[in-house]
């Protein structure tokens, strides 16, 4: 019925053998960090005055199709594609798992597209086939999440952390009227982004500019509608004195919108933060949110494909100091380790809210 | 063989040995865990839970190599945990004789939890660059990637003792009717057990060489895959009820699978495209055959009747 003791015993102790020997020196981490070995790109010099090539092939990676937000990216990306009288080309995998955008690279390698403009699913698992993309020839743009900066040659960061959570402080001080109590309704406590976020709020309101303010407390609604709409609802009863709720969570803000317009808080507490418009727009016609922001992601598709002509034609090389023009955006610099920051995210309120339709 | 003459004429860029490598690297962990899940099932039963072990395995070789294990320790550790994870589901099916189905739809689950309890949702990422070159490089820089040679070595190991020993005439035997099996004096759940080990380590396996390959250990490395590699155990001929089928013909299939995505891709079709042409060539691989035998059938008894009439 069962194998024999003695094979399983054998097998046992076959393999701690194994293991006893090669725990006897090789390579561990600590060994290995130094030989990092990531392929470079070959030494190219920028000529600034060089004129945008047309008929560029652009391709497009989103970590996964038909997904709403990155469909709005992407579709900003067609526009300035048209613009620059390129071939535009949209293609990814249906799950946002690490590895299935692997093949997608490797498909665009074969296709010999010019530029690939790729929202990495896994920094690292995407590395080895975007190097030999660049070995190709082929200009890497990561644009929404980055891929490692060892293997692309530019990145479109939406904002960056700090000009965020400036903003945020910013917004909840004016609707506070420079004073009083707000609250912070985050994602999950572990959520990178959101808890820098926090971390830049909090710097902000240590300023004397922002000293009658105070942060209450930070409620976790685990991007959870539910659950946000809970700690909202209990944000409010436990501090009757609450002015702001900040919420720099599309899912978060979208709750604490929905509780307040519904409840008899409603006209004396608002809510601020990072919302989509489209989910945002009945509360603010309604008036319980009177501003909240977010970058315009049609825009960071758009000046991806700038960026990703500027390279392909050599106008820039991704270091710091390029400069380059990106259509209806204007100028941009290029950061340190190739960053290229959108800019300051863009404030909806009651007159803007209409133009935007994502 | 077909898809693949037509496919190197009709898509530029097909034929080319850059793709070739791409579409070896592609196929490597479909391959390799086909080749046990082909053995699994000529003898009637199924293993579901061959990319969950995956995951859970590249899962393990990020928390150890966190832990500032040497590679060359984690590697066999790996492949030990495969090896008792197989052990698992071999107990759970022969030892308590429940059916694998069930028994390995239970464990996908679990040791897909397991993996993300070891690793959560983060990454491990830093993994020596002589291991990851090696996974994804090619012999001599050529065409040949490295990877290849684990592919064929495994795969003559497994036609062997699928097609040239006793051990395999025993599988096909288990397959065909598992009790005249047992009354004939072949052990039939102690090889069954040892089935389900080889698969948890050719899995375990599996999932080394895809955290190396994509330098990446993470929970949710290889989901889904057990789908891919059922349909090309099936698409090559294997009867899902067991006793039939061949290795050759599932390598043929595993080609066939990859081969028609890769030069579907390269055509720009889109992934739910992909997915149909998969989904159909499935069916049709299950239908035609029947259809064949049915036909026959209908022809052998008409001849029977006007042979009776006369």
């Amino acid at each position: 019925m069962f194998p024999p003791h003695r094979r399983l015993l054998t097998a046992a102790s076959a393999s701690l053998l194994v293991l006893g020997l090669a725990a006897c020196g090789g390579t561990t981490k600590d060994s290995a960090s130094s030989n990092g070995g990531a392929a470079g790109q070959p030494g190219a010099s920028a000529d600034p005055n060089a004129s945008i090539k047309t008929g560029l092939k652009f391709a497009y990676l989103p970590k996964q199709l038909n997904n709403p937000y990155s469909d709005v990216e992407t579709a900003g990306g067609k526009v300035a594609v048209g613009e620059l009288k390129g071939e535009y080309k949209l293609v990814g995998p249906h799950d946002a798992s690490a590895s299935s955008q692997v093949s997608y690279i490797n498909t665009l390698i074969q296709q010999q597209q010019d530029v690939i403009v790729v929202a990495a699913n896994d920094p690292n698992a995407v590395c080895p086939s975007l190097n030999q993309a660049r070995q190709a020839g082929i200009k890497v743009v990561s644009f929404d999440s980055d891929a490692s900066k060892a293997c692309r040659d530019a990145f479109i960061n939406q904002a960056t952390t700090q000009g965020i959570g400036e903003s945020l402080v910013k917004m909840a001080s004016e609707l506070a009227g420079g004073e009083g109590e707000i609250a912070v309704l985050s994602a999950t406590p572990n959520a990178t982004n959101q808890n820098a976020w926090i971390e830049v709020m909090k710097s902000e309101l240590a300023k004397p500019e922002y000293a009658k303010l105070k942060l209450v407390k930070t409620a976790y609604g685990n991007d959870d509608d539910q659950k946000s709409f809970q700690e909202a609802q209990g944000l409010l009863q436990s501090y009757p004195n609450l002015k702001v709720i900040v919420s720099p969570t599309t899912v978060g803000i979208a709750a604490a919108s929905r509780y307040v317009s519904s409840s008899n808080y409603k006209g004396k507490v608002t809510i601020t933060g990072l919302g989509l418009p489209n989910q945002m727009r009945e509360y603010v016609k309604d008036g319980t949110v009177k501003k909240f922001a977010l970058w315009n992601p049609a825009d960071i598709g758009y000046l991806a494909a700038y960026a990703g002509a500027a390279l392909a034609s050599g106008k820039i090389t991704g270091k710091q100091g390029e400069t380059f023009t990106a259509g209806k955006l204007g100028e941009y610099t290029i950061g340190a380790d190739g960053e290229i920051v959108l800019g300051p995210p863009t404030e909806f309120t009651a007159q803007n809210i209409d133009q935007f339709d994502f | 063989m077909a898809v693949l003459v037509i496919a190197s004429l009709a898509v530029p860029s097909f034929g080319t040995s850059r793709n070739f490598t791409f579409l070896v690297l592609d196929l490597m962990p479909i391959a390799l865990v086909a080749l046990t899940m082909t053995l699994i099932v000529v003898t009637g039963e199924i293993d579901l839970s061959v990319a969950s072990t995956l995951g859970l395995t590249s899962s393990l070789m990020g928390w150890l190599w966190n832990n500032g294990l040497p590679i060359e320790t984690i590697v066999p550790l790996c492949l030990v945990a495969g090896a008792i994870l197989g052990a698992c589901n071999g107990f759970l099916v022969t030892g308590l004789g429940l059916p694998s189905l069930a028994v390995t739809i239970g464990t996908l689950a679990l040791y897909r939890g397991l993996a993300f309890v070891v690793l959560g949702d983060g990454a491990v990422a830093d993994f020596p660059w002589n291991y990851t070159g090696w996974v994804t490089g090619t012999i001599g820089g050529g065409a040949v990637p490295n990877v290849l040679v684990v592919i064929v070595a495994l795969a003559l190991v497994s036609g062997v003792v699928l097609h040239a020993t006793p051990f395999g005439r025993s599988l096909y035997a288990i397959g065909a009717n598992a009790q005249a099996a047992h009354f004939s004096g072949i052990p039939v759940a102690r090889t069954k057990f040892w089935l389900y080990v080889a698969s948890g380590t050719i899995a375990g396996l599996a999932g080394v060489l895809w955290t190396l390959r994509y330098s990446s250990a993470r929970a949710d490395n290889g989901a889904g895959l057990e789908l891919a590699v059922v349909a090309a155990v099936l698409l090559g001929g294997v009867s899902i009820f067991g006793g039939k089928g061949t290795l050759p013909g599932v390598l043929a299939g595993v080609v066939l699978l990859a081969a028609l995505q890769n030069a579907l891709r390269l055509q720009d079709v889109s992934g739910q495209a992909l997915n149909v042409v998969t989904g159909a060539l499935l069916v049709l691989s299950v239908l035609l055959p029947n259809l064949a035998s049915s036909i026959r059938t209908t022809w052998h008894r008409r001849k029977l009747r006007q042979a009776a009439a006369h």
